[in-house]
């Protein structure tokens, strides 16, 4: 079957932060653009970032975008490429004083300059005390972010597919990227959306787990299309655990709460992160204040009438700074804690909530994979930002506030290479032949599978697997058990049958379609969990690789642009 | 607990019908978003909007037992069986309990939502003050999940020519905006017997928000801003 094909100079994959800061760029420059989103743009997930952007303006106290780098290349526990950090931490504040002109409504200090709030592993000096680098709107700040980016593309015209979804990647023999085969959700028709150049910005998969601060759209869908059509993903084992979702409901509650002075306790009242971060406490990074957590709980000093969560205490900042600065928060915990954190404290435990890897990309945006001698060669015409991509400066452990900066910085930068790389390569190449073959062969698939299992059962099964042999704690035996039952789930996931056929917004249809990406997400975490025999940021194993037996790796860039290599050391906070 | 949905897939039904569901809820289950998810797994045809389930994305509006809300931050609890959910009021209808937004979409597009200043950008921020700031609390924080809209009388009449609650909520955001310029421009554009005058005032809107925002005092904003330029 031939399919209906639109042409565009770029296609855009997907609307949220990284999505709309690139797509601006690309319309502004004339180009035409195409942008997908499997909801309307607003309703992206940066919606609910919460806590701020993290950029060295140095409106509250002296601060420097070195040591921003610093506490970034710190946080990843060194496995950051120091020149993508560099870029990121030196750009951040030109992108956030942007957003600011674009009508970003920030919280503001008595001087008019925008108010920001301290946050964890951002610290001054390198590593000397907490420094307030988050530049904030309440605790809504990625509900404003993603408006105003939304609202500047209305200005600029851009043209979006709202409710379409991409289903795989297409790519020439030559392995060049030629834009992605995609289905309207309204007629559920399919067709492919020809690009010169076709940029990524899916967001992330929390979805694999049980409990997760991720939305029910965050399904990974950019990871699965890049590895079905042979893309290796990076540094899949690193899943941030958020140290405070909301006991039993995964909503999140920022760590801004902690930043404007809440701090957390266990079940005799102890504020036990000053035994495990004696300097930055609560405010250390989150790598050490799940574990810190976990141990707690796993050493019987757990809140509640089974041991199983922490409370964080915030009353003593009074309703006042609650309500000015913290309303979303106390909304959120009379709603899904049933307790008023103006009087109680939250329940909150470790929930996963950031997908420190992905799409390989550098600096600029452009998609690289290992191909003869070379482990970072361009993938021509294929960009990824947010996210979904690994550029990487989150390295092991994303610091609070890193991700909204890295959508902006790098959702531009990828904009500006794609811009490049249209003007220097001016001719459109032909699709091939079986362009759409993969996708027509996977909707035929579900059309006709009898004797399937459901989606959900399979997908449950995923995301109790995940959460069991994936936590916070790994273990050799439960990862390595682990990889075989995940491997069996991918296997099941491949027969699943729906009933719905209709033709129109079929949304069993479409979850079937975002479990083929899940399970190629959930399947490369516990593969790499299980083959890395090291703790390192957020993974933390209970044992290390044996003499000679360590993997080859994708080499970290230990060199920045032009400052001077921040050396390893050993991480204390 | 039981539900009665409104149901109609235009590929097969010639026309509407309530169906009524009998569903077992887990103790996790707390939100009316649980249960539509519970019932989805056992008949996976039923189609609805969702994503944050936390009530800051706006997918999941719909009426709930006549009233319109989001159903990932209604509980359970609080509601009477059997839990009556519809489309949105007003819309035309894509599929069971998926609405076509486009014309609410339209409004709000037409309000110019974005900032104007036309003055060279300085290098750093442009500065506002706490005080100018707050002016925009009670009007950012709209998720556009056209809840007040739909439920608006005025709307529902006149859905191509009168802007809506939310539509007129955020023209008033970028009026109330120390940065912004175009204040007699964004007054001009609202100045018709449809586009603005269609609203009477009977606070549907506000009742209806689920985030607790008030389009009709930001309406008497604007009402009384063209007030004063006439006088
Ligand atoms: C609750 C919460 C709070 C957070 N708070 C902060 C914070 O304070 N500071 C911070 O720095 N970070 C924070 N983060 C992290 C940060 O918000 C996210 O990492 C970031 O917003 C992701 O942005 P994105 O643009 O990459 O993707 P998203 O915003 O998730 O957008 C993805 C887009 O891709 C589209 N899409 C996906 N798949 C497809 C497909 N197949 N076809 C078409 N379109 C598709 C979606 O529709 C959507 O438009 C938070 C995260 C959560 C969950
Ligand atoms: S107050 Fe105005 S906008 Fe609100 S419901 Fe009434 S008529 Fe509609
Ligand atoms: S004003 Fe309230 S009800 Fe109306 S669209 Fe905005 S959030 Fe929804
Ligand atoms: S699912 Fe986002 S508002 Fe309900």
């Amino acid at each position: 079957m031939a399919l209906a094909k639109r042409s565009f100079d770029a296609v855009v994959v997907g609307a949220g932060g990284a999505g709309l800061r690139a797509a601006l760029q690309l319309s502004e420059s004339g180009l035409s653009v195409a942008v997908l989103s499997k909801v309307f743009p607003t309703r992206s997930h940066t919606v609910a970032a919460q806590g701020g952007i993290g950029a060295a303006l140095g409106n509250m106290d002296e601060d420097s975008w070195l040591w921003h780098m610093y506490d970034t290349v710190k946080g990843s526990d060194w496995l950051g490429d120091q020149d993508a950090i560099e870029f990121m931490c030196r750009e951040a504040p030109k992108l956030v004083y942007e957003l600011e002109h674009f009508g970003m409504p920030f919280d503001r200090n008595e001087n008019g300059t925008v108010y920001q709030r301290p946050f964890g592993g951002h610290s001054q000096n390198f590593g000397e005390r907490p420094v307030q680098r988050s530049c904030c709107a309440a605790d809504r700040t990625g509900h404003a972010m993603l408006h105003t980016l939304y609202q500047r593309n209305v200005r600029a015209h851009t043209q979006f597919f709202v409710e379409w979804m991409a289903l795989d990647l297409v790519r020439d023999s030559s392995g060049q990227v030629l834009g992605v085969t995609a289905l309207e959700m309204e007629t559920g028709e399919v067709m492919i959306l020809n690009a010169r150049a076709t940029l990524f910005a899916t967001g992330g998969a929390g979805r694999i787990f049980w409990s997760t601060t991720n939305a029910f759209i965050c399904t990974g869908d950019g990871l699965g299309m890049a590895a079905r059509a042979g893309i290796p993903l990076e540094d899949m084992e690193f899943w941030q655990f958020h140290p405070t979702g909301v006991a039993g409901a995964g909503v999140l509650i920022t760590e801004g709460v902690r930043g404007e002075g809440g701090y957390l306790l266990n079940k005799n009242g102890e504020r036990f992160m000053e035994r495990y971060a004696p300097n930055l406490k609560d405010l250390a990074s989150r790598d050490i204040v799940s574990r810190a957590m976990a141990t707690e709980i796993k050493e019987g000093r757990g809140a509640g009438p089974h041991g199983d969560y922490l409370l964080l205490k915030l009353d003593h900042l009074g309703p006042e700074v609650i309500d000015k600065r913290l309303p979303g928060i106390r909304e959120i915990s009379k709603k899904f804690a049933n307790i008023d954190p103006v009087k109680d404290p939250i329940p909150v435990v470790p929930t996963v909530h950031y997908m420190m890897g992905g799409i390989p990309a550098n600096y600029l945006g452009e998609v690289v994979v290992p191909q003869g001698g070379n482990p970072e060669a361009v993938v021509p015409g294929f960009y990824a930002a947010g996210e979904c991509a690994c550029a990487s400066v989150h390295g092991a452990n994303r610091l609070g506030t890193n991700s909204l900066t890295d959508l902006l910085v790098f959702g531009k930068a990828a904009a500006e290479s794609m811009i490049k790389f249209l003007k220097e390569n001016p001719g459109r190449k032909d699709l091939p032949k079986d362009a759409a073959e993969r996708t027509l062969s996977r909707l035929a698939r579900l059309d006709n599978q009898k004797n399937g299992e459901s989606v959900a059962e399979v997908a449950t099964e995923m995301r109790r697997t995940m959460q069991s042999h994936c936590g916070v704690f790994r273990f050799p035996d439960t990862l390595a058990e682990g990889v075989k039952k995940i491997r069996g789930i991918a296997d099941r996931a491949s027969r699943t049958q729906i009933k719905d056929k209709s033709r129109v917004f079929n949304t069993a249809r479409l979850e079937a379609l975002e479990l083929d990406n899940l399970v190629e997400v959930a399947r490369a975490s516990m593969v790499s969990a299980e083959a890395r025999k090291e703790s390192r940021g957020a993974h933390d194993r209970s044992d290390q690789y044996k003499d000679g037996d360590r993997l080859e790796y994708k080499p970290v860039h230990m060199k920045p642009l032009t400052a001077r290599t921040i050396e390893p050391k050993v991480r204390t906070y | 607990m039981r539900f009665r949905i409104f149901r109609y897939d235009p590929d097969k039904d010639e026309k509407p019908a309530m169906r009524g569901y009998d569903v077992r809820l887990d103790p996790h289950d707390r939100m009316l978003l649980d249960a539509l998810i519970r019932i989805k797994e056992q008949d996976d045809s039923l189609s609805l909007r969702r994503s944050c389930r936390e009530g800051v994305c706006g997918s999941d509006a719909m009426n709930i037992n006549g009233k319109n809300g989001l159903a990932c931050i209604t509980k359970l609890a609080d509601l009477k069986e059997p839990v009556e959910l519809r489309p949105l009021p007003g819309l035309p209808v894509i599929r069971d309990l998926i609405v076509d937004m486009s014309q609410f979409f339209k409004q709000y597009h037409s309000i110019k939502p974005y900032l104007i200043n036309d003055d060279p950008v300085p290098e750093k921020e442009r500065l506002q003050s706490p005080r100018e700031r707050e002016e925009l609390d009670g009007l950012y924080e709209c998720i556009l999940c056209a809840c007040c809209s739909t439920a608006c009388p005025s709307y529902w009449w006149n859905p191509d020519k009168f802007v809506g609650p939310a539509g007129l909520l955020q023209a008033y955001r970028f009026i109330a905006d120390s940065r912004d310029q175009a204040t007699a421009e964004r007054l001009d554009n609202l100045e018709d017997p449809y586009r603005l005058f269609r609203c009477h005032s009977i606070m549907n809107c506000v009742d209806a928000c689920p985030k607790h925002l008030n389009p009709t005092r930001a309406i008497g904003k604007i009402k009384e801003l063209l007030v004063k330029r006439t006088v």
